[in-house]
């Protein structure tokens, strides 16, 4: 099973143990611009980008070639963060994951979505993990960061945050480290309909962690993740504590709420059903992001 | 984005499949047209985006044209689950022996198109007990799985044919246009056995519709949505009177349910989307003052993609302007924070440290002022 934290940061003992090469495509655009001298400002290993027709230049440094390719020949690296538009979205990806990508972080909002279920048949042969689209990306606090979110809202720590949407991952991560526990790692699955990793295979790759000590998941009204996670959490008997907080429920039905995947039809993905589930699964569910230490708190306590 | 039925029933005949002979309309002159032409005996269908239309007596049958006059003004105003007519479907009405339900759907869960059918047609499939289910991968379904399928639902002799036709040219449908859901409930089974759908639903995914020109004709979005959607942020009308706008569909949500469970009513959910600037925020408030009934604006920032600066400078210019002279209630965390809080002293906007104060202000600001 693929564990995130061997791939982010790597293995103890590994030369770059803490400072895996990450590759941006389409570094020298408005966001990828922006947000890879955010990314080495916290300390990611930027070691390439990729612009086509800009191949020999640099950016702040950083070598550009034409294609991941080349990128991957000179880097040796695995792991790429994508900025491109959603209509070119999908032959960058492609291209990243031929080149031997084994980590790809989808930046860009609005893939079809059979772009995306195209993409994944790729990547389930080349064993490839796709986070995204429409993701925030992925930071181990302290560590490495491949995404775009505002670095002031983490702390390295011990809980682990999985959430569908970006700017509630940043608001409940910084309620989660006002109150001291900080993070080990928070990643974004993405607002659309089908996601490159679900919930339950985001929990796969990260519950491994020996310093993980809770899980916060932040859902939202869409789908059926929540519901599967929860009963994935019942089948599998995971011990650590894990609270949960669903965006949405005040939202009318059959109106998309800004993600492609934020719908209900009927009883399908209301927040009603997924808080059911997570009852279930003895997973107690925040009314709002600021009651969501406190719930930890109250979990961990009757754990000890 | 959701077809009417009659749209869907357009794209069903251009795919081969049967449909009964009918006309649509949008006013009543171009209606008695569309009578003459199809002759009595008809239904008249209000084309509406929602279900539960023969509850609410949006469909009803005609026998002659006295009826006609009474009943088509009646359908073409009649409010179904609060959605308006957009337009008249006169259709001719069919003798068959059964009614099935079909549809392909996209299963988020399992990342797969889903088939589901059952020898029980025309009711809600949520309350129908003996559904046949298959998974069918990207949306193409097999001849082998169209025949099992058949043979589950009951069907015999010549229909089993017309099965396997009518799930490969709606799968063909599907995968072409890239829909969410394709629906025909129900189909009708004709006494010679042949099949034809009653019915039509159809959600198209709306981000696949750069490469969807022949879809673009049957796009309709209020005017506020469609200059929110131009603008690169999203829009959701509602019926309070406390404007809801912040950064991250999420977010916004999670604002939304916070102010509706302290008693405050949103009049709309308004994320200013990844990509905003300066010029689309400015443009949001420009969209909000002009919804009357907004009486407050609450706003709700975790900059990151987004600048919160990029917001203070557009509400900056706003009042400037004089385009807004509504309260504004606000709390700005995230990237330049500290610089949007400067810049918004002695404004009209009210920061505040937490989204719980925000929200209560805004409660209380907005009954005051009423």
């Amino acid at each position: 099973m693929v564990n995130l934290f061997d791939i982010l940061r790597g293995k103890e003992g590994d030369n770059d143990y803490g400072k895996k090469p990450v590759i941006v495509q389409g570094i020298t655009g408005k966001f990828g611009s922006d947000h890879t001298r955010q990314m080495i400002s916290y300390g990611t290993n930027i070691a390439a980008g990729v612009t086509p027709g800009k191949g020999g230049q640099k950016f702040d440094g950083v070598p550009i070639y034409n294609t991941v390719e080349e990128a991957v020949k000179a880097t040796g690296s695995n792991i790429s963060i994508l900025f491109v538009p959603a209509k070119f979205f999908l032959g960058a990806a492609k291209e990243a994951l031929n080149a031997g990508v084994k980590l790809l972080v989808a930046i860009p909002e609005h893939v079809p979505i059979r772009d995306v279920m195209t993409l994944l048949e790729l990547a389930k042969k080349n064993d490839a993990v796709i986070i995204g689209p429409n993701t925030p990306g992925i930071i181990i606090p302290g560590i490495i960061k491949v995404g775009i979110m505002p670095a002031s809202a983490f702390k390295a720590g011990s809980i682990a945050v999985i959430s569908k949407s970006g700017t509630l991952m940043y608001e409940v991560s910084h309620n989660v480290s006002s109150a001291s526990f900080g993070e080990n790692i928070t990643l974004g699955i993405g607002g659309d309909p089908i996601n490159g990793t679900s919930l339950v295979e985001a929990f796969d790759m990260i519950k491994q962690d020996p310093n993980l000590q809770g899980i916060v998941v932040v859902g939202e009204i869409g789908g059926d993740a929540e519901e599967l996670f929860a009963q994935h959490v019942i089948d599998t008997k995971f011990s650590k504590p894990i609270v949960a907080y669903i965006a949405g429920r005040a939202a009318p039905k059959e109106k998309r709420m800004g993600h492609a995947g934020a719908i209900v039809y009927g009883n399908y993905g209301s927040a009603e059903s997924k808080v059911a589930m997570f009852t279930k699964a003895n997973i107690p569910v925040a009314k709002r992001p600021v009651e969501i230490p406190m719930l930890l708190a109250g979990k961990l306590e009757t754990k000890v | 984005m959701r077809l009417l039925e009659y749209q869907a029933k357009q794209l069903f005949s251009e795919f081969g499949i049967k449909v009964p002979d009918g006309l649509t309309s949008k006013d009543i002159e171009q209606g008695r047209k569309d009578a003459e032409k199809l002759g009595f005996p008809f239904v008249i269908k209000s084309q509406v985006p929602v279900g539960g239309r023969g509850k609410a007596g949006a469909i009803q049958k005609c026998q002659n044209l006295d009826e006609f006059e009474l009943k088509y003004p009646q359908i073409l105003e009649r409010v179904v689950k609060g959605e308006k007519a957009r337009a008249i479907l006169l259709e001719k009405i069919m003798d068959y022996r059964k009614e099935l339900y079909l549809s392909l759907f996209l299963n988020r869960g399992k990342r797969c198109y889903t088939l589901i059918s059952s020898s029980q047609g025309g009711v809600e499939i949520e309350s129908v007990k003996n559904q046949v289910i298959r998974e069918i991968g990207m949306g193409d379904v097999e001849r082998e799985v169209c025949e099992e399928v058949a043979k589950e639902i009951g069907l015999g002799g010549n229909s089993i044919t017309e099965f396997v036709d009518l799930v490969q040219k709606l799968s063909k449908l599907t995968i072409e246009k890239e829909a969410e859901l394709v629906e025909i409930n129900p189909v009708a089974v004709l006494d010679d056995g042949s099949l034809l759908a009653l019915d039509g639903k159809m959600i198209i995914d709306d981000n696949s519709m750069f490469r969807h020109d022949e879809l673009k004709k049957f796009l309709e979005i209020s005017e506020l949505e469609q200059k929110a959607e131009k603008s690169g942020f999203s829009l959701v009308e509602l019926d309070g009177n406390i404007a809801v706008v912040g950064n991250g569909a999420g977010l916004v949500m999670s604002t939304l349910d916070m102010l509706s469970d302290n008693g405050g009513k949103p009049a709309c959910f308004l994320d200013v989307g990844g990509g905003a600037t300066t010029e689309s925020v400015y443009e949001a408030l420009t969209l909000i003052s002009k919804m009357k009934k907004v009486k407050g604006i609450l706003v709700n920032l975790y900059g990151g993609i987004v600048k919160t600066t990029t917001v203070a400078s557009a509400f900056l210019q706003a009042y400037e302007n004089k385009l807004i002279d509504l309260p504004v209630f606000a709390r700005m965390l995230g990237s330049e924070s500290e610089k949007s809080k400067e810049m918004l002293k002695g404004s009209k906007t009210k920061l505040f440290d937490s989204v719980e104060e925000a929200i209560n202000a805004a409660v209380i600001g907005v009954s005051k002022h009423g």
